[in-house]
């Protein structure tokens, strides 16, 4: 019977979405970049790929829909934490809708599902890290404290911190969990600052893996079954000197997978994917 | 067999023995005379107690009665059974007793008495004579000069019958009462039991814990709810009564410290314990948890309470009666069935194990939560727990505070400060107020910090403050031992694990722990009670529902007795219960074993603790009590060299119509008075509206140092580890009052030896500025004077040493106190003003440490209080006693209130190196608006004290008194 708070990491199964034409036009974003949608989409099939193929992980993978240029990122649209989902209730009035689908996919998974009704609240997942043994909820253009306050709600047993983003879309546009106890951070100022914070916010010790590019400091950790600890990170060709520090992590399984055109739109790596571990019967 | 010989009787006449039935017959005469005389006679009485060699005794003897009173000679004489100055009721004695001794001349008396007494001296005579000293006259013995050759054995018979009548006394005064304490114990059941009304905390504490059969009994405490209904710890150092105030003698027993790791635990019954106080935590909706949390740990909770899922006997409505959750579902309690169905095989003990294991790993397991604002009037919450101070806003973590990042903490009226150490980028310390919903709250959350700190991070608790030279403030510290210490000390624990109930009747019956007898359980409130237990007035039956049991002063040994059994029979009776299927043989066995075990448990210590902490700790119930009633004769050792004081001592002691306990050699008091005054009342004789205080901020030289001490430790080590010594500076902040302390210690030397008295005052003094000096570094500017005359504001303060005893008295009968100010200059004054206490208020904002930090340490000062304290101190006796750590015979405290003031009054005797000394400290606090004179009501005070105690000196009187310049603005 796995208790409380093990198993950081172990997945079964990933929720993904395919990507809107609209994506490409219509798509938040804050740098004002023009977007390669066929890259987008090659991108998003390789992904989908090492997931699926690569991890063996079950892939319920959701229709895009063109009304929703950003449903691709569905990160934004849940939080799941153990047998327990969280849909918030997105920062962005366009991105609200983009929450049904997943929510009916979750539902069909047999999570229990926990809806931010709140008027009031927003959140968006990409604003939520989960380390293992507490949540950070980043208080950003997206996510405001009521939100935190309704996540910290659905999962009891947690701290939930909050911490200020700046010059940031997202929390995590600049940081998550690259191990159990190990959080890949930005170097720049805002994310080292972010650190801080969570770092005396918590009871818990973390270490830390520095990475000179902020946005490379989104990767993707599971624990697998056979395969042991995966990571999911930038490659070079994006980030030269970034990949490198992820090189040197060698007791884990490193893919690098491509997320360049996606970048623009601000999508990192964990945006385009909701992770479940459904083998946790309990 | 003659003793040596009086070198110069005095007294013309010698008497022989006096038989003692003729003693007593004097001694109504005498009690009559010893009101109206004690003043003088007491006087007289301390000058010789501590005369050391016998024939020094005398002689002082001799000059003193030449300054007293025909009487009162009389009476001394009388008490003496020595010649001197006969009566005519002495002669008669001799007459009657044919005395032909009565030949002998005066210098001859002294022998021809020894000899009469250890010829006659049989233990009728003794015993008459203790009668006859508790029956009434304390003073008839004032002056006993004995000599040195006197034997020991007279010595003791005397000294010891005097000293269990002192006890009597006292009793006959304060009427030793009983109450019945009723604790609530983890499981629901009630524990009932007789407490002296005057017991501290930690009797009944350790009452609980024997009756539970709890070892690591550190993690826990007894709390109550005060007036307001909050929950508030019971210190186990002080008496419960003056906790509990008016509030019911009802207690909760609960878990104080939450184990970070609970399976470092070195018992089961301690899990066990901490696995009941959880589940209630949980179902209580105190410690959140998600649903699955629920129903993994409600599986546990089946598993340990029931045994393995029965399908035949479990259907679903089993569960029906635990409560797993605020708001339990069917949903859940399926679930909590379908993982109990998984949990086969496991025992109890595992089930336990893993439900802490889980447990403990909840963001808010062990949080101690209070409510309070921060300084935009923001609700928000202070959670204390093993690593710091959390701060959550709603249920969300807005800022958190570890321990080593704390520099001070303190609380003032009902603000709660933090001083932060200043991060790396900073230049400054900041200090975050937050705002508690009344001072209560404010010292209650500064006192769970400080414990939490110590428990958890110190390695020994910081030593309690060494004399009671200042008692501004609260001296509060936690007592108890430390994480560390506990863990240390279960190590040690080598008893076979102790049989204990869990709270179904239904896993008894099925259990192999042994027969389910009869149990004292109230199930009624049982949070995982499976079946109905037993009727709960089980327990309370066997205990005479009295609530009080005043004894008699005669009754004495009787009711010690009685209650000791009352106690043993207790004690036994719990663990026969469990093991009824065990010989009566078996029992006893383990009884002992385990109280022997639990003794070198005990002593494993690793910190060597107060004596009286000691004897609590290693006595049984029964001792213990026993020791508290006649504590006395058995701990005195007779000391051939202390003979005449113990003598003295024991004939001073009578009941004394004004309720004066008892009157020793070395009589200390202290008034401590303390003013509350509304922030909104203007000051009568300030013009500035006047807040006054109990600070902390004079303290004393010890706890400073170290203080300080740990302070730049902190600087150093960023982080320390459990294992290092105290990194902190905690202490408390002034009250919000005004205490005058007026101590009155009437020094036991002889009246000749005064000017070495007065030659030790200059060091004194010197020594006494310092802690005046020292307060509140950072914080404080404090003006330390010692200009005699120096009566800032008009206060009534002074105390001072009397040139001579019998001078001093008639002042303090009368005098009031800026009168005895005029008349005798104070000899040491201490006086330090700290005139505007500065505190850097810093905001917490909405959250951010980081941002926050850079902000506070720019704003400045919001409270505006002048602070004053103004000590008085008489000389202390001369060296003897000082060093010597002395033995606390008796203590007891008496509250009374009337509408503006609050007095308590502290009277402890301690025995120090053969020489006893009772020290009474008051302390007043005046509370009142605008209308009150707070100088009057002080000098009212004083005056009252001293002529409740007219016998007694003044040592030392502690004016503290804060004005706040501005209103309350937080």
């Amino acid at each position: 019977m796995a208790g409380l708070m093990s198993g950081f990491g172990c997945f079964t199964h990933a929720v993904v979405r395919a990507v809107p034409e609209s994506l490409a036009r219509d798509a938040l974003r804050s740098g004002g970049l023009e977007v390669d949608l066929l890259k987008v989409q090659k991108e998003y099939e390789e992904y989908v790929s090492v997931l699926k193929h690569r991890l063996g992980l079950e892939v319920l993978e959701l229709p895009a829909d063109d009304a929703l240029p950003d449903c691709v990122f569905v990160e934004d649209a849940a939080v799941v934490c153990g047998d327990t989902a969280l849909v918030p209730r997105p920062g962005a009035p366009s991105r609200r809708r983009e929450t049904e689908a997943v929510k009916a996919a979750l539902t069909q998974l047999g999570l229990n599902i926990v809806e931010m009704s709140d008027e009031s609240a927003t959140l968006d997942g990409g604003d939520v890290l989960f380390t293992g043994r507490e949540f950070f909820v980043g208080l950003s253009k997206r996510t405001n404290q009521r939100g935190a306050e309704i996540l910290a709600d659905a999962f009891k047993d947690y701290a939930v911190s909050t911490v200020p983003v700046r010059d940031a879309l997202h929390l995590k546009s600049f940081c998550s969990m690259a191990g159990p106890g190990l959080i890949a951070i930005g170097s720049s100022e805002a994310a080292q600052k972010a650190l801080k914070i969570m770092q005396q916010m918590s009871d818990h010790r973390y270490d830390k893996l520095t990475l000179p590019d902020d946005s490379a400091a989104n990767c993707i950790y599971m624990n697998l079954p056979g395969k042991g600890d995966v990571l999911l990170h930038c490659t070079p060709e994006e980030f030269p000197e970034s990949a490198k520090v992820f090189e040197k992590l060698k007791d884990h399984m490193l893919i690098p997978v491509t997320n360049q055109e996606k970048a623009k739109v601000d999508g990192g790596l964990t945006c385009c994917s909701v992770l479940i571990n459904m083998k946790k019967k309990i | 067999m003659t003793t040596e010989v009086s070198s110069d009787g005095e007294v013309k006449k010698d008497e022989e023995k006096t038989p003692e039935d003729q003693q007593q017959t004097h001694t109504p005469a005498e009690a009559a005379q010893e009101k109206s005389a004690s003043v003088e006679a007491e006087s007289g009485q301390e000058a010789c107690v501590s005369s050391p060699p016998a024939a020094g005794g005398q002689k002082k003897e001799k000059t003193i009665s030449r300054f007293l009173p025909p009487w009162l000679k009389r009476q001394k004489s009388q008490s003496q059974d020595k010649p001197s100055d006969q009566e005519s009721v002495e002669l008669k004695q001799e007459q009657t007793d044919g005395g032909g001794e009565q030949t002998e001349e005066k210098k001859r008396e002294e022998e021809a008495e020894e000899k009469k007494r250890e010829e006659e001296a049989e233990e009728k005579k003794r015993e008459e004579e203790a009668e006859e000293t508790s029956v009434g006259s304390a003073d008839t013995q004032p002056v006993r000069e004995e000599k040195e050759g006197e034997s020991e054995l007279k010595e003791e018979q005397a000294v010891i019958p005097h000293e269990a009548s002192v006890l009597s006394a006292l009793k006959l005064n304060k009427k030793m009462k009983m109450v019945v304490c009723h604790v609530t114990l983890l499981d629901g059941s009630l524990f009932s039991c007789e407490l002296e009304k005057r017991a501290k905390g930690q009797y009944l504490f350790f009452q609980v814990c024997e009756h539970l059969n709890l070892l690591e009994k550190d993690y826990f405490g007894l709390s109550f709810k005060d007036n307001a209904e909050q929950k508030c710890w019971l210190d186990p150092s002080k008496e419960i009564k003056r906790q509990i105030r008016n509030s019911q003698w009802q207690f909760t027993f609960s878990v104080k410290f939450y184990p970070l790791d609970p399976s470092q635990l070195t018992e089961d019954i301690t899990r066990y314990l901490l696995c009941l106080q959880l589940r209630q935590d949980i179902s209580s909706g105190r410690l959140p948890c998600s649903f699955v949390t629920h129903a993994l740990l409600g599986s546990y909770t089946l598993q340990a309470e029931l045994g393995d899922h029965d399908p035949d006997e479990h259907r679903l409505d089993y569960i029906s009666d635990f409560q797993f959750a605020p708001n339990q579902t069917k949903e859940l309690e399926e679930k909590v069935v379908e993982l109990h169905k998984s949990h086969r095989g496991m025992t109890p003990a595992q089930s336990d194990a893993q439900f802490l294991e889980n447990a403990k790993k909840l963001s808010m397991y062990g949080v101690d939560l209070h409510h309070a604002k921060d300084s935009d009037g923001v609700d928000i919450m202070l959670g204390v727990c093993a690593n710091g101070l959390l701060i959550y806003k709603d249920r969300l973590r807005i800022n958190r505070f570890a321990w080593p990042k704390i520099l001070k903490i303190s609380y003032k009226r009902s603000n709660f400060y933090i001083k932060i150490r200043p991060g790396e980028a900073e230049q400054f310390e900041s200090t975050v107020g937050f705002k508690l919903p009344n001072h209560r709250a404010a010292k209650r959350v500064w006192k769970v910090c400080v414990e939490h700190h110590t428990f958890f991070r110190l390695v020994s608790p910081e030593q309690s403050t060494k004399t009671k030279f200042l008692t501004l403030g609260s001296k509060f510290r936690y007592s108890g031992r430390t994480q560390a210490q506990t863990r240390q000390a279960s190590s040690l624990i080598d008893r076979p694990a102790p049989y204990f109930q869990r709270t179904s009747s239904k896993r008894l019956s099925r259990s192999l722990d042994g027969a389910p007898v009869v149990s004292v359980c109230d199930y009624s409130q049982a949070a995982g009670a499976g079946e109905n237990g037993p009727p709960l007035e089980l327990n309370s039956d066997s205990k005479s529902p009295q609530v009080e049991v005043v004894q008699e002063p005669d009754a004495d040994a009787a009711t010690s007795i009685s209650s000791e059994t009352a106690f043993e029979t207790d004690g036994a009776g719990a663990p026969e219960r469990k093991d009824l299927d065990k010989t009566q043989e078996d029992v006893l066995k383990h009884q002992a074993s385990i109280s022997e075990l639990k003794r070198s448990f005990m002593e494993a210590t690793p910190e060597p603790r107060p004596s009286q902490w000691d004897k609590r700790l290693t006595g049984s119930p029964a001792t213990t009590l026993r020791m508290q009633t006649q504590g006395v004769p058995q701990e005195t050792p007779p000391r051939p060299g202390m003979d005449s004081r113990d003598a003295s001592k024991s004939a001073e002691v009578k009941p004394e119509v004004n309720g004066q306990p008892e009157v020793v050699e070395v009589v200390e008091e202290t008034v401590v008075i303390e003013e509350i005054v509304k922030p909104r009342s203007p000051a009568p004789e300030a013009s500035v509206p006047m807040e006054t205080e109990c600070a902390a901020e004079v303290k004393e030289e010890r706890s400073l140092s170290s203080d300080s001490d740990s302070e730049e430790e902190a600087e150093y080590h960023a982080q320390p580890p459990c294992t290092s010594i105290s990194t902190q500076q905690i202490k408390e902040e002034p009250e919000e009052e005004q205490e005058a302390e007026h101590t009155q210690q009437a020094p036991p030397s002889e009246t000749e030896s005064q000017p070495i008295t007065e030659t030790a005052e200059p060091t004194l003094s010197a020594e006494e500025e310092k802690p005046a000096e020292l307060p509140e570094e950072e914080e404080h500017t404090d003006e330390p004077l010692a200009t005699p005359d120096e009566a800032p504001n008009g206060h009534a303060h002074h105390a001072e040493a009397p040139p001579t005893e019998e001078e001093e008295e008639p002042h303090i009968v009368n005098g009031s106190a800026s009168r005895v100010e005029a008349e005798h200059l104070p000899q040491v004054i201490c006086c330090s003003e700290p005139p505007v206490v500065k505190t850097e208020m810093v905001t917490i904002s909405d959250t951010f440490a980081a941002q926050k930090t850079e902000i506070s340490t720019k704003e400045v000062p919001i409270v505006h209080t002048e602070t004053k304290t103004i000590t008085y101190e008489a000389a202390q006796l001369d060296g003897h006693g000082e060093g010597e750590p002395g033995v606390l015979m008796t203590a007891q405290t008496i509250t009374s209130e009337s509408l503006c003031t609050t007095t308590t009054t502290h009277i402890t005797k301690t025995l120090k190196g053969g020489l006893s000394e009772t020290r009474i400290e008051k302390r007043i606090v005046i509370t009142g608006d605008s209308d009150i004179d707070h100088d009057q009501a002080l000098a009212q005070a004083i005056k009252e004290a001293k002529e409740q105690h007219p016998d007694m000196s003044v040592t030392r009187v502690v004016v503290h008194k804060e004005t706040e310049l501005a209103e309350d603005e937080d």
